[in-house]
């Protein structure tokens, strides 16, 4: 039985996404920017989809850009409201446990004479607002936050980072990283004072090689891209249609009994709780239950190492990941769990499990099944 | 400019009478290696040189680039044929030649004329001097120096032709490949192995390569790396036979039963055994590691005697002297450095003692390893058993 439980990495593409995107492909193949009937066609699946995304995300058709991914919504954001804003001030606010798409993306600014303050977290993986409060200044133009961690599923205090925000004599904007969230939560940046807003397809059932980023009709950012003046010069680029039309596919289809969905997987999550307290010397790091994100969870195994486990796993066709699977090439120590006081001998040695709604009870249990054959084989052969 | 290479070979050239058995093997090796590169090209062996002569456009870094990796080859000269239509022509061609090339250059220079077709009409000597001076007549600039010249301008009258070059591109060296016979490189993922394998080929050696991977303790990613790296080397080597052998059961079972200590003594030795099985089955005459003396417990000199005393086919260890430094910069030579850095395990690391041996006695090592007389044997032939063998090229 194979049991993936690599959600937060990347998604199996839903099948009404892939045949729409076939026929995209193949049919509606068009360059959007074309004159005649072939580019009007493809057009419309802009079209299709700028209008399902305003309607779902409650905001205008024309605040909505398609990115190549989350790294780049997340690099456009940041980078371009900064460097668009700099006059006002050149102090942006982040967090110690971004994704790199946006750490870097501080690292890159900080080169270009901006000034960047990273939030703590506290044991649970949340950023404390009294951090938040310290850390603004006159100075400041940007404040961007995750909405789920990725790593621990932490959800953030969005709506009251928003409201500190809004209640600033100065306009600071901001910024949220929601590739995690998006697809389980209703998001709705207008009401909840959100400026930029980043979403990837491949975290949702959608393809890879595609992402939006929500900008705010008032925001002024500067464009990373320079080309053909697509999507209101702040997008060059021929569009990328059939991922266009796959993104708005697989979040429409995210989105059809979106409660039901949801509340299968804090069950789910539950039964994987429950089943992992379960076992000797194991640790689920972070919140549990409604008070965190309904598909990612961060389990501690004393004893064992991380890349082991998840092998030994797999052997048993269990997929999952050793802290986050973004910086793939790079087994270091995950930065959230050093920043949540994770001990020291079991940050190496920490899974995190990640589900979908495709995700299956049998999934779950198979999942604990192996695990309790593996572990107390596994602590036996350690370095003496 | 070029429409041809003269290929100089050092060693070779001695050989006596199996020269010949070393020039074909290079010309063999330099077709396949051409093979893939843009144009089309003719090897021709004449008077002990081989010359490849692109017929038509061709790509002229590729082609260097692809001759750069055949062992046997010391030095590429790209290389003027001119017809020999007597004197004066001849030095035109060679004006022309010294246009293109030195055009303003301030350089010291020597004519270095060979007369293989005896029947020319002028001699070295005389060639020498009558085209010297019409240098010096036509570029300012040059300066003649016989004894240590920035430019040596070469003129090989031969019946036939006449080359002129100048520019001498260093080739690798070495002997041809498949002139030494077959050995069995013993393969991880780290910097060493795929250096000392590359080393030995560099004498003519074919390679085939061991990996021992050991699941769920080395991922499927470290495999991947060293397929990417026998990928990396064969581009010198020719085509590596790959041979994966399931190591794990056997690392347990020495783990469940020997002094921690010596487990990686132990674990090499058998790594050694079971390399040298494949040695003799796959008709390799001696195997090849990547130690090299001190650099971690495993590798001091009493380490290697008792890994050693495992084998009775000869070890060759061309790193044994050298320091680490020395082969990261062949290794970043031959591209493999980046990918020998990723950080996945490889099988020797994973259990290593906190405190290994430095000074095993082969005779307490031995001892250990009738604890694990009841079962070893047969797992020996089971690892055997799991054996992937994978053809890289």
């Amino acid at each position: 039985m194979e049991a993936y439980l690599d959600n937060s990495a990347t998604t199996r593409c839903m099948e009404c996404v892939t045949d729409k995107m076939v026929r995209v492909m193949r049919e509606d193949y068009g360059n959007p920017s074309s004159l005649h009937a072939r580019g009007v066609e493809a057009e419309h699946y802009i079209k299709e989809a700028k209008a399902f995304f305003a309607e779902n995300l409650k905001v205008s058709e024309k605040e909505i850009y398609f990115t190549s991914g989350g790294t780049e919504s997340n690099n456009l954001a940041v980078i371009g409201a900064a460097l668009a804003n700099q006059r006002a001030g050149k102090h942006l606010i982040t967090t110690d446990f971004e994704h790199p798409s946006v750490l870097n993306a501080m690292k890159y600014l900080e080169g270009q004479g901006f000034r960047v303050t990273y939030l703590p977290v506290d044991r649970d993986g949340v950023v404390p607002l009294q951090a938040l409060q310290e850390a603004l200044c006159p100075e400041t133009i940007l404040v961007s936050v995750m909405y789920v961690n990725n790593e621990v599923g932490a959800v953030q205090p969005i709506r009251e980072i928003a409201r500190i925000l809004k209640g600033q004599e100065k306009k600071i904007l901001f910024h949220v990283d929601a590739i995690q969230a998006y697809g389980k939560y209703r998001i709705h940046p207008g009401r909840e004072g959100i400026d930029l807003l980043s979403v990837s397809g491949h975290k949702i059932h959608g393809p890879k090689g595609i992402g939006l980023l929500y900008v705010q009709e008032k925001v002024k950012i500067r464009p990373i891209l320079f080309g053909g003046e697509q999507q209101k010069g702040l997008r060059s680029g021929t569009e990328n249609v059939p991922g266009i039309a796959g993104i708005a596919e697989a979040a429409r289809a995210c989105y059809v009994e979106l409660d039901e969905k949801v509340d299968r997987l804090y069950c789910l999550k539950d039964r994987f709780t429950e089943g992992i307290r379960k076992l000797d010397q194991t640790v689920i790091n972070g919140r549990t239950g409604r008070d965190s994100a309904p598909h990612i969870v961060s389990v501690s195994f004393a004893g064992v190492r991380s890349e082991v486990l998840l092998h030994a796993l797999e052997e048993k066709g269990i997929y999952v990941s050793a802290g986050s699977a973004c910086s793939s090439n790079k087994p270091a120590v995950s930065r959230t769990l050093k920043a949540m006081g994770v001990e020291k001998e079991l940050l190496g040695s920490t899974l995190r499990f990640s589900f979908s709604f495709e995700t299956t009870e049998e999934e779950i249990d198979h999942c604990l099944g192996a695990l309790n054959d593996l572990l107390p084989m596994l602590r036996r052969y350690v370095r003496r | 400019m070029f429409q041809a290479f003269l290929i100089k070979y050092g060693e070779i050239g001695v050989k006596g009478k199996n020269r010949y058995v070393f020039e074909d093997a290079l010309v063999a090796r330099m077709k396949r290696v051409l093979t893939p590169v843009d144009g089309t090209f003719k090897i021709t062996k004449e008077q002990g040189r081989i010359y490849v002569e692109a017929e038509g456009a061709f790509d002229y870094e590729e082609t260097v680039a692809a001759l750069q990796r055949v062992f046997g080859i010391v030095g590429i000269c790209p290389v003027v044929l001119a017809d020999d239509k007597g004197f004066e022509a001849l030095s035109q061609d060679v004006m022309h030649y010294m246009h293109r090339m030195y055009e303003g250059a301030e350089k010291t220079f020597k004519v270095h004329t060979r007369r293989a077709n005896k029947n020319y009409p002028m001699t070295s000597p005389e060639v020498n001097e009558e085209i010297g001076g019409r240098i010096l007549e036509e570029f300012p600039n040059l300066k003649v120096d016989v004894h240590d010249p920035e430019i040596m301008l070469h003129i090989e009258l031969r019946s036939g032709h006449i080359n002129i070059y100048s520019e001498v591109i260093p080739g690798p060296g070495g002997m041809p490949l498949g002139t030494n016979g077959r050995s069995m490189l013993l393969l991880s993922g780290g910097i060493d192995s795929p250096v000392a394998g590359y080393m030995v080929a560099k004498r003519g050696v074919y390679i085939d390569a061991t990996y021992f991977h050991a699941p769920p303790y080395t991922s499927e990613r470290a495999k991947e790396k060293v397929v990417d790296l026998a990928r990396k080397i064969a581009r010198y080597t020719g085509p590596i036979r790959l041979h994966v052998i399931n190591f794990t059961d056997i690392q347990m079972y020495i783990y469940d039963h020997c002094p921690h200590d010596e487990l990686t003594i132990i674990m090499r030795r058998y790594m050694m055994r079971i390399a040298q099985k494949l040695a003799e089955d796959t008709g390799c005459l001696a195997l090849i590691t990547g130690e090299s003396i001190g650099q971690v417990a495993s590798q001091t000199v009493p380490s290697l005697a008792a890994t050693n005393d495992v084998c009775t086919l000869p070890v060759f260890r061309p790193l044994i002297a050298f320091d680490k430094e020395d082969i990261v910069t062949i290794a970043k030579k031959i591209d493999t450095y980046e990918t020998s850095i990723l950080p996945y395990e490889d099988c020797c690391t994973t259990f290593v003692a906190k405190h290994p041996v430095t000074k095993p006695q082969v005779e307490r090592i031995r001892k250990s390893e009738l604890l694990l007389s009841e079962k070893i044997e047969a797992m020996v032939r089971e690892a055997l058993s799991t054996e992937e063998v994978l053809e890289i090229s």
